[in-house]
């Protein structure tokens, strides 16, 4: 593949996120996920970077040389998976938050 | 790192970057902006995006309204290459008592006055605007389109390149741990990177400018505190406005990209924690789901929090303090920072630099001088 072509990769599905643009950002110098999540919003997606993040790190290491397991990553945040408004609302829940029938 | 500089300015958010960028803008060009994480690390990144100019108070009406001013022209002025997505889908305040309605008369009176064509509707005009609203319990709302949203990251990011060109010098990942004084005069600021000299320090550092105003031993009248928020997955637009109702101490916009972005305000202990919790998950739930009803089929993606750093009154600190001389504050935001920034840049920057400005008398009335002498009017319509 051309560089223009591996360019046009789409590291972040979710929103659509090309190599390309990751790399533009990269070399402005935002060289954590975290800012180059809230740029471009890649990882900010339904699988919140469960896809994406090992991918990004790697991009970041090629561009900086900085190894991947030294990199800083993103807090993981609740829900671990996408739940409706109205499953929540529906829910009745006791005081520590358990879910319980009436 | 640069050892000497004219300005420092502690805090890479919005505010301290548009202050920054403001100074060279005029010609100020050693300036040094210090950031202990990465930019719109902190509050600026974590708020909701709005911009608002239906406020209850004169002062936030002006800053606010001249900032949307500036961010209709702010991809052009700063020459942002990317986007700062602002958007004016406007907002909808809606009331639930007659205490709210009266304040609503009154605050569409100020706002008017002030240029701000905010409209007063009954239940039925604020349906036709947004034709899934709960007006069940409504008794009244206002309107004004010309509100809306802006990309928190993006504008801060805009101001720093732009700043960066003229030649500021922005070091993140620096975190002050002193400020050094002498005979009641700012000669330094410490860092975990080395010393700067300087003779102004500005205070931007969102919820952590009590920290910052300890190192100085500055006494502020503030206080921080957790405010939470989450985000659902894009969907096609169907939502004009953000609703707002400070009866149920709730927001809910759905940003340009398609999610639906919301938050409440709580009960809360002062201070700096920011964990997310499942009692806001649950009741900013059961609280969207009855106002805006088909919410209930949207899946939440996300939730974090962030600081508000609230004044008595609701309106920030701006200016130079009698206690310690080259401390410059641009604090205690109580929430509405980034939608007042463009203005506050604008003014902190005209301010250090004795430029004169039209609006400099809100610099005046907004010192931290008014609390000591009581000249308080309190903003009513905060979430």
């Amino acid at each position: 593949m051309s560089n223009k072509e591996y360019d046009n990769t789409i590291i972040c599905r979710c929103e659509d996120i090309t190599r390309g643009e990751l790399h533009m950002w990269i070399d402005q110098g935002l060289t954590t996920v975290d800012e180059l999540k809230r740029l471009t919003r890649a990882t900010m997606g339904p699988c919140q970077g469960r896809t994406c993040r090992q991918l990004i790190l790697q991009e970041i290491a090629s561009k900086t040389g900085v190894p991947v397991s030294d990199a800083k990553i993103p807090t993981y945040r609740q829900p671990l998976r996408g739940i409706t408004l109205g499953a929540i609302a529906d829910m009745k829940l006791d005081e520590e938050g358990k879910p319980h029938e009436e | 790192m640069k050892n000497k500089a004219q300005v420092v300015v502690i805090g890479g958010g919005v505010v301290g970057c548009a202050i920054a960028y403001h100074l060279a803008a005029n010609g100020c060009k050693d300036v040094v902006v210090l950031e202990k994480e990465y930019l719109a690390s902190g509050s600026t990144g974590r708020c909701g995006a709005g911009v608002r100019q239906q406020w209850g108070t004169e002062m936030n009406c002006r800053l606010s309204s001249g900032s949307a001013r500036d961010f209709e022209n702010m991809n052009a002025e700063l020459q942002y290459e990317s986007d700062i997505e602002f958007h004016q889908g406007g907002y909808l305040l809606v009331a639930y008592t007659d205490h709210q309605v009266e304040q609503f008369k009154k605050n569409v009176a100020l706002q008017n006055s002030l240029g701000i064509h905010s409209r007063f509707l009954t239940p039925l005009q604020a349906k036709e605007i947004v034709p899934h609203l709960n007006i069940e319990p409504l008794l009244a709302a206002t309107f004004y389109e010309k509100d809306g949203h802006a990309n928190p990251f993006h504008v801060t990011q805009a101001y720093a390149n732009a700043a960066r060109r003229l030649g500021v010098e922005i070091n993140t990942y620096t975190t002050v741990t002193g400020i050094k004084t002498e005979n009641g005069k700012i000669t330094g600021v410490v860092t975990d990177k080395g010393e700067i000299s300087t003779p102004i320090v500005v205070n931007a550092a969102g919820g952590f400018a009590d920290t910052i105003a300890q190192m100085a031993g500055v006494e502020l009248p503030t206080y921080s505190e957790r405010h939470q928020i989450l985000v659902t997955e894009p969907v096609a637009a169907f939502q004009g406005p953000m609703v707002m109702s400070f009866h149920h101490n709730t927001y809910c916009q759905q940003s340009p990209h398609g999610s639906f972005i919301m938050g409440m305000g709580e009960v809360e202990p002062h201070g700096h924690e920011i964990m997310s919790t499942w009692q806001f998950l649950k009741e900013m739930s059961d609280k969207i789901t009855n106002m805006l009803p088909p919410l209930r089929y949207l899946r939440v993606v996300r939730q974090w929090a962030g600081l508000y750093h609230l004044t008595p009154d609701r309106q920030p600190i701006l200016g130079s303090t009698e206690q310690l001389q080259g401390f410059e504050m641009a604090l205690g935001f109580s929430g509405h920072g980034f939608m007042i920034a463009p203005m506050t840049g604008r003014l902190m920057a005209a301010h250090i630099l004795g430029i004169d400005h039209k609006d400099k008398d809100i610099m005046t009335t907004l010192n931290i001088d008014r609390f000591a002498k009581g000249n308080l009017f309190i903003e009513p319509s905060v979430v």
